[in-house]
């Protein structure tokens, strides 16, 4: 009998508390802007800075950051909190209302949920005047976000290697690229790296390179409206057949399974990769590797993604992470200080030898060659990226994951069965078919 | 006869009354003292005021995440998003009639093979250092070591192991053999070193208990039996097998949810590509990348049902009988 009472005791208080657990994940009921300070000493406050950065946060270099900005805002304290796995981490404690005061706004947050956990800004109109990428957090004529850098797409590759093995032009076509590749490693044994196991590489370097090949911004807005976006011709076509034949043709590392990210640097700079399908933020880390190695920062060369359009590159502009004001912050004014103060005076992404977010500043001297060679940047826009990415999880395809590029080399070298047709007719089938029940 | 109460002394057999005169009950004085206290509502509380605390931590760290996993698979949300809406059982409609999402339980055949050979090494190892063996402590420590390690640090240790060039590679040159195989490169050859790495870290554990279990059976058994001239072979067939059924039938129920739910090892060494995605790599797939948690906490669900069920008809058919080896 007591045991009875009991059980139904426990089943009660778990209903009860199970109810009552959902309930976290708060909206904040103000509607205010993060607006700018009028003057510096007119904010106050201790606001914490989530990053993803845990090597800047560790080596003090944000640290420095704060005391810079210290000096312009003397009343504002800044903390940072580096998390290593930032997106997993943070998606979670956004149930609750403490995710810092700024923090950078993780990829799993759908567009229409930004209004509830984030400060607005300012209008999408005023704001894009001055920065780039501001479409990515545009909400109904609200900007939420402001990029902390951009990167150019393109492929990172050992300068001096290539040139040993007689070769000094930027192909200009997947097929010679594909010759080059062979040339390289028939001379010197190095081969193209895919970075398999770690998977990360395979995903944002070859999916932000959609626009790269028919220099089109709107390319991957147009993925929300086609029914096959690996149909012949179409940039994911391009991009992942090129992908296919690295790995059918034998010019990527012998065991993909095993790779590793870190050490693929040394590898680069070492020339015992050739080259990598990268952005141009991975520029400094190879220079760093190269420097290290006894090489010197001029042997790692970036190149735009090997197709010309109408007789020339064109590499994608994507924004990385935008810094955000969360909505139940109480210091939204130094918040946004700090952000304003970030992008703009830090220098970090001249340090990053990246695109600065800001209009009027210069590209960085890392991505000189494009500048040189008349490389077009294409600004891509995001203002679909919402619709794209409903479809795409809807499929389960994944375009910003790992697994199906993963499959697609698992088919090019033989480790599962299937062709290159079918594969991307079943992709094809999968979105059109995910277009349907996301549209709705 | 189990009145631990008792404390009047026994009497004398020579000099004592003879038990007929023996009163059979205390004196009632005493018995109504004693009843009194014992029927005192805080006595009676005592043990659950022990329990309290175990309580409360089994029902925050279990039975509450398990409720909203529950009630998440009746809704649509998608693991951010403030709202989220009722659904009824679209979840469970959609889990099956997916047949491709169940494909991936074949993989767990791999795991289920490899358990088979994993209770057979460690009732080896058990039985033969359940004798008196030299060195059998040092021996004990090894086959018990790796399921100490954190299972992380093995998925790295063996992703260095697997690699091309990597420790395997180059122990089988030095054999001779050209180890020019790409260990995790395709779906058959990944999953049976991934179930083999399984194996090397769970044999330590059902070693134990094994042990355990045969060092529980009386050692006078073992000298009857070697008295009237049994083999070892004999012994283990006809004392240790009966004596640790109950501990073999856990190991067996655990083997088979444990190839149900494989996750830690595959998905460190390789994320579950190349084929060797089981279900709960795909269940945390759907839930974190496709932001599908309402259908995750659906897969979860079943894979919990599923587990329930197997383990209840393996009850059926091998039941857990009383093993009295006297």
């Amino acid at each position: 009998m007591g045991r009875k009472i009991l059980g139904t005791a426990l089943l009660t208080t778990t209903a009860l508390l199970a109810v009552a657990g959902c309930g976290g994940g708060g909206t904040g009921s103000s509607d205010e802007t993060a607006a700018p300070p009028l003057n510096a000493t007119s904010v106050s406050g201790t606001i914490k800075v989530l990053t993803n950065r845990t090597d800047l946060v560790q080596d003090g270099t944000m640290k420095k950051y704060a005391a810079a900005f210290g000096k312009e805002y003397p009343k504002v304290k800044v903390e940072f909190e580096g998390i290593t796995d930032y997106e997993g981490e943070v998606k979670i404690r956004m149930n609750t209302d403490k995710y810092g005061d700024v923090l950078l706004i993780p990829a799993a947050v759908a567009k229409g949920d930004y209004p509830k956990f984030f400060a607005p800004l300012g209008s999408t109109g005023t704001m894009e005047q001055k920065y780039r990428f501001t479409d990515k957090t545009d909400v109904d004529g609200r900007t939420y976000g402001i990029a902390n850098f951009g990167t150019a797409n393109g492929v990172v590759y050992n300068e001096a290697l290539w040139k040993r093995a007689g070769i000094t032009e930027w192909p200009t076509s997947p097929q010679e690229f594909l010759a080059d590749l062979k040339t390289v490693k028939d001379r010197t044994g190095a081969t193209y790296y895919t970075n398999f196991k770690d998977g990360w590489p395979l995903v944002s370097p070859f999916t932000n390179s959609i626009g790269s090949v028919s220099c089109d911004a709107k390319a991957s807005d147009n993925l929300a409206i086609t029914d096959k976006p690996w149909g012949a011709g179409t940039d994911l076509n391009v991009i992942d057949t090129l992908l296919y034949d690295i790995v059918h043709d034998k010019l990527a590392e012998k065991d993909p399974s095993t790779t590793n990210w870190e050490n693929s640097k040394s590898l680069l700079a070492k020339g015992k990769i050739s080259s990598m399908v990268l952005g141009s933020w991975a520029i400094t880390q190879m220079q760093d590797a190269a420097k290290k190695a006894g090489a010197g920062a001029d042997s790692i060369g970036f190149m735009p993604f090997p197709v010309q359009k109408s007789g020339t590159y064109c590499s994608t502009l994507l924004s990385d992470y935008q810094q955000a004001v969360n909505i139940h912050s109480t210091h939204k004014a130094a918040a946004r200080a700090w952000i304003d103060w970030f992008t703009e005076k830090s220098g970090f992404s001249e340090a990053q030898g990246a695109v600065s977010a800001l209009r009027s500043a210069p590209l960085p001297a890392t991505l000189k060659e494009f500048v040189d060679n008349d490389v077009t940047l294409v600004e891509r826009s995001e203002a679909d990226t919402a619709e794209v990415n409903a479809i795409d999880n809807a499929s389960e395809i994944g375009l910003n994951k790992q697994d199906y590029r993963q499959k697609l080399i698992d088919i090019a070298r033989g480790a599962q069965s299937g062709s290159l047709e079918d594969y991307f007719a079943d992709l094809n089938k999968r979105w059109a078919d995910a277009k349907q029940t996301a549209g709705s | 006869m189990t009145d631990s109460t008792r404390t009047a002394p026994p009497p004398d057999p020579l000099t004592g009354p003879p038990p007929a005169h023996r009163p059979r009950h205390r004196p009632a004085d005493g018995r109504s003292r004693r009843r009194s206290w014992q029927d005192h509502p805080l006595r009676r509380a005592t043990p659950w005021l022990f329990l309290l605390v175990p309580l409360a931590l089994l029902i925050t760290f279990t039975y509450v995440p398990v409720g909203n996993m529950v009630y998440y698979s009746f809704t649509d949300w998608d693991g951010v998003s403030p709202d989220r809406s009722f659904v009824g059982g679209d979840n469970y409609e959609e889990l099956f009639t997916r047949p491709e999402l169940f494909r991936v339980f074949a993989v767990g055949l791999y795991y289920l093979a490899a358990s088979v050979v994993q209770i057979a090494a460690a009732l080896y190892f058990a039985t033969i250092l359940s004798f008196d063996l030299r060195l059998r402590n040092l021996f004990k420590g090894i086959l018990f070591f790796p399921y100490l390690i954190n299972g992380v640090a093995i998925g790295f240790v063996f992703l260095y192991f697997f690699q091309d060039g990597g420790t395997l590679d180059s122990v089988l040159s030095l054999l001779g053999t050209d180890g020019d195989h790409a260990w995790l490169g395709d779906p058959q050859s990944a999953n049976t070193a991934l179930a083999g790495v399984s194996v090397w870290r769970f044999t330590g554990l059902n070693f134990v208990l094994f042990l355990g279990a045969i060092q529980s059976i009386p050692g006078e058994l073992y000298e009857a039996a070697q008295i009237d001239g049994a083999t070892r072979w004999q012994q283990f067939r006809h004392l240790i097998a009966p004596g640790i059924r109950p501990v073999l039938s856990l190991s067996v129920i655990l083997a088979i949810s444990g190839s149900l739910s494989v996750f830690e090892i595959p998905f460190i060494m390789t994320g579950g590509a190349t084929g060797t995605q089981t279900f709960v790599i795909q269940t945390v797939k759907l839930a974190f990348q496709f932001n599908k948690t309402g259908l995750a906490s659906a897969c979860a669900v079943v894979l919990l049902l599923i587990i329930l069920a197997v383990t209840w008809v393996q009850r059926r058919l091998v039941p857990d009988e009383k093993v009295d080896l006297v």
